[in-house]
């Protein structure tokens, strides 16, 4: 059961009460936020500085060297491998998060099962596969007890291991929508369906499908953004040898000390993080 | 269509966890490598006596819980008042903070300090990790608050008004206690997140205020990590009791049991 | 339309001591209509009044105006002749019995009907303990004082929230449809238990439903309401026997309309003869005859193809479908409506 805010009333004290109660929330969005990113914006418009930081004069250079080829690079592979993590992600997803939806009794421990690894941490969850993949990992030294490779099988720091690691990391976060359009799906529609003569993929292509339409937005949104803007799982299973957006970010931030392209770049992908927000029509209060 | 879809669950959740319980097993290995020498309880007893370790332990701990407590509040308070009046632009600014790349925020608040520093003579320390901490983990109390206020019944605060209890009275006698589950679910949820954070805080900490996750990767990074997967499995475990007990905390009575 | 104007003046004459409520012109606009429309009112101390409607009629907004959880258009409120305009809900001497009872669900049964008591500084703890013992005597809900509101049934459910308002001992109770959470026997129960409480507390209770056998059994006084508008106050009987509009009729029982005039089905008569007492009989044919348990439900249809219901009771003859019948009934048992629209 699910209740409409009751009508309010505009007295005095209540105003007062609500803006103590917005105040604080506020501030935080708008001084850590909002500011930030005003200032990543004015330092994207300046100079590099001697030792890092940024100085005057003002100036657009930042954006123009961002067109160049290695940066379209390094953006054209983040936006590819974000791409096929979603696709992966939606592949793999769907029939689990159509199982879980079905499963009656069982749903929500099914349910948290599959958000738990989540939660925990990610770290330490790519640093498990690290252990897996790597030269000296658990796959590697097992294949080669078994005398099946003689020398170990190069799993780890390629785009593959890259791509593993963005599915293994968000696909609970294709489940999560996925299930909940899914859980409002009437089974009676797929019994009229099969009544109707269909088979159960048709019934799957014809019905499911278009009716959990908003769930599939929402979980390639959810994964698509992360896996764009990531910098743990490419820094850590790609080996430094796979470059994406973020790696370029961090980097320009810390070793190579050019904050204005690392702003440029930074705001590039915001940008395209917000017209991909955009171009979905989603509103911040339809993905909860 | 069933069984097939049972099977393919049951190789899903394997998946999922196969890697955390390979980590966990192979935590008692007694052996550098990957292959198994025997059963040791010798890396646990490692991680106890590496004093760095500790120490960052001690830094992440002291970290996740200042954020929570003031993250929560200040969620709590925002996610009410949000759920009283719509206000589109805190609540898309939120949704907006949830999904921006990790990088972008930590280089945003990197460069907002550093500006900051020209005027106030401050340094990166634990001070801005939580600043920064408290921003990124305000949108997820929010989220779990309004989740939880939308099976509130807007009844039982006109009750208390009709009572007698000012609008204050009613928020700290009704509404906060009926929706303490969701508070705490929320407060584990921002230590979860806060405590595994790992992009925004190597970017704020500074020299001396290393955590956990700075630790572990650094630890990953170089590739020979004896303690790493002692640590995981332990941190894993523990966040793992928070997250389940949030969402028990989030299902709990949310709900009025019916009786005839 | 006639009360609004003809209410607000008589009030600047009369200063009603005896009127414990009243509504002047209330109106509540929203955007795209008005809930409330210039609504007139007043309500006697230690009356039972009913507000009775179809919903969506605004009876509930009526409520919410008076308890003060919403603010009127424009529009006046009074209690004990004094305006509460502009008042939150707890500054007001109303209270309020939600249509879900609003128990809260962490404390007890006791605990909730402390509640209000508690807000009051001036009450001791042994005092306000007394008053709540006292309060849930008085709805026979003691014993209950420990449980929580998950843990009793929804009869008692609603006598707690029944208490919690009373015994704060306010000036006017608002009940919004408080039985209609119920199931039907309980229902009826729980009426005759309402009744004798309001009886014994002898506080003024305005009691909205939108049923009409709810309403007109409670009631000593009532009103039916419309989109908005007044259709007419007065007693029960009053109502139903004299409705001053179709509407009013319509609600509040069945109403056949023939020739003009409209005669309630429990008036009408079948016989196979003539009626020998002069009485003006029309000829009509049986339809169908439904038996109800209490009574038949004849329909028949008049030689000018008007269908016209009877409520017969057990004893009456056996009647057909096909069967030829004189329909008939007392003249003074004749509705007349004043406008009819």
């Amino acid at each position: 059961m699910s209740y409409e805010s009751p009508t309010r009333i505009n007295s005095p004290v209540r105003i007062r009460l609500r803006a103590f109660f917005i105040a604080p929330g506020a501030a935080v969005m708008g001084l850590f936020f909002f500011v930030p990113l005003l200032i990543v914006f004015a330092y994207s418009m300046l100079t590099r500085g001697p030792y890092g930081g940024v100085m005057p004069p003002w100036t657009a250079e930042s954006y123009s060297r961002i067109f160049d080829s290695l940066y379209g690079e390094i953006l054209w592979r983040s936006v590819w491998i974000a791409s096929v993590s979603t696709a992966i992600c939606l592949l793999l997803g769907f029939p689990l998060a159509l199982y879980i939806a079905r499963s009656g009794r069982h749903k929500f421990l099914l349910l948290n099962l599959v958000m738990l690894p989540f939660w925990t941490s990610f770290l330490i969850r790519t640093y498990a596969w690290m252990f897996l993949l790597r030269d000296t990992g658990l796959i590697n030294s097992a294949l080669e007890a078994v005398h099946l490779v003689r020398q170990p099988l190069p799993l780890l720091f390629n785009s593959g291991a890259v791509i593993l690691g963005l599915v293994y990391g968000y696909l609970p976060f294709m489940v999560l929508p996925l299930y909940a359009s899914l859980e409002k799906l009437d089974p009676a529609l797929l019994d009229a369906a099969e009544d109707l003569g269909a088979s159960p993929w048709v019934a799957l292509h014809r019905v499911v499908l278009p009716l959990s339409k908003a769930g599939i937005v929402a979980g390639c949104l959810l994964v698509f953004i992360p896996c764009l803007g990531a910098y743990l799982t490419p820094d850590l299973m790609g080996g430094g040898k796979t470059v994406m957006v973020g790696n370029l970010v961090q980097n320009q931030f810390t070793t190579a000390r050019d904050w204005p392209f690392g702003a440029a770049a930074a705001l590039l992908l915001m940008a395209l993080v917000v017209l991909v927000l955009w171009a979905l029509g989603r509103r911040g209060e339809d993905l909860v | 269509m069933k069984r097939f879809l049972a099977v393919y669950a049951s190789a899903a959740y394997l998946f999922l966890y196969l890697p955390l319980a390979v980590l966990g097993v192979f935590s008692f290995n007694d052996s550098k490598l990957a292959i198994w020498r025997g059963f040791t309880f010798n890396r646990y007893t490692r991680v106890f006596h590496d004093s760095a370790l500790l120490e960052a332990a001690t830094n992440s701990l002291i970290i996740a819980v200042a954020a929570t407590v003031i993250s929560t509040v200040i969620g709590t308070l925002a996610g009410y008042a949000l759920w009283k009046k719509r206000l589109p632009l805190l609540t898309n600014s939120l949704y907006l903070s949830l999904l921006t790349p990790e990088i972008v925020t930590g280089i945003s608040l990197l460069a907002f300090f550093e500006w900051i520093f020209r005027y106030l003579r401050v340094q990166l320390g634990m001070h801005t990790v939580i600043l920064a901490h408290i921003s990124f983990s305000l949108a997820y109390v929010v989220i779990v608050i309004l989740a939880r206020l939308r099976t509130f019944d807007p009844a039982l605060e006109e009750a208390g008004l009709d009572l007698g209890a000012t609008e204050w009275q009613v928020f700290r006698r009704i509404t906060i206690p009926l929706l303490l589950p969701g508070i705490l679910a929320a407060a584990l949820l921002c230590f979860t997140v806060s405590f595994d954070d790992y992009v925004i805080t190597s970017l704020v900490a500074g020299v001396n205020s290393e955590t956990l996750p700075m630790v572990i990767y650094a630890m990953a990074r170089r590739g020979v990590s004896p303690e790493v997967n002692a640590l995981s499995v332990m941190i894993t475990g523990v966040l793992g009791v928070f997250i389940l007990l949030a969402g028990r905390l989030e299902q709990s009575s949310s709900r009025p049991r019916r009786h005839t | 339309m006639g009360f609004s104007s003809v209410l607000p003046a008589l009030a600047l004459c009369f200063q009603e001591v005896n009127t414990v409520l009243e509504l002047r012109a209330l109106t509540k606009r929203y955007l795209t209509h008005p809930a409330v429309n210039g609504i007139s009112l007043s309500i006697d101390r230690g009356e039972f009044f009913a507000l009775v409607g179809p919903s969506g009629c605004g009876k509930t907004t009526t409520l919410r105006l008076i308890g003060g959880f919403e603010e009127p258009t424009s529009g006046g409120i009074f209690l004990d002749g004094r305006s509460v305009a502009g008042s939150r809900p707890y500054q007001r001497d109303v209270s309020t019995v939600f249509q879900n009872y609003a128990l809260f669900p962490h404390l007890t049964v006791a605990q909730n009907v402390a509640f209000g008591l508690e807000r009051r500084k001036h009450l001791t703890k042994p005092e306000i303990r007394t008053k709540v013992e006292q309060a849930l005597a008085l709805v026979q809900l003691s014993g209950k004082e420990g449980r929580r509101p998950d843990q009793i049934s929804g009869g008692e459910r609603q006598r707690a929230a029944l208490a919690r308002s009373l015994v704060l001992e306010p000036k006017v109770l608002l009940l919004d449809e408080p039985l209609s959470a119920l199931d039907p026997k309980l229902r009826k129960q729980m009426r005759t238990e309402l009744k004798s409480l309001q009886r014994r507390v002898g506080i003024a209770f305005l009691f909205i439903t939108h049923d009409q056998e709810e309403a007109l059994s409670l009631s000593d006084r009532m009103a039916v309401m419309n989109r908005g508008a007044l259709e007419q106050v007065g007693t029960a009987r009053e109502l139903y026997q004299q409705p001053r509009s179709r509407f009013v009729a319509e609600f509040l029982g069945g109403v056949n309309w023939v020739n003009g005039a409209g005669v309630r089905p429990e008036a009408v008569r079948l016989s196979r003869q003539q009626p020998g007492n002069g009485a003006h009989s029309l000829t009509a044919t049986v339809q169908s005859s439904t038996f109800l348990g209490n009574c038949f439900h004849v329909e028949t249809r008049l030689a000018n193809g008007v269908c016209c219901t009877a409520e017969i009771a057990q004893n009456g003859c056996e009647l057909a479908p096909g069967d030829s019948v004189h329909v008939w009934w007392n003249p003074s048992d004749e509705l007349r409506i004043a406008d009819q629209d």
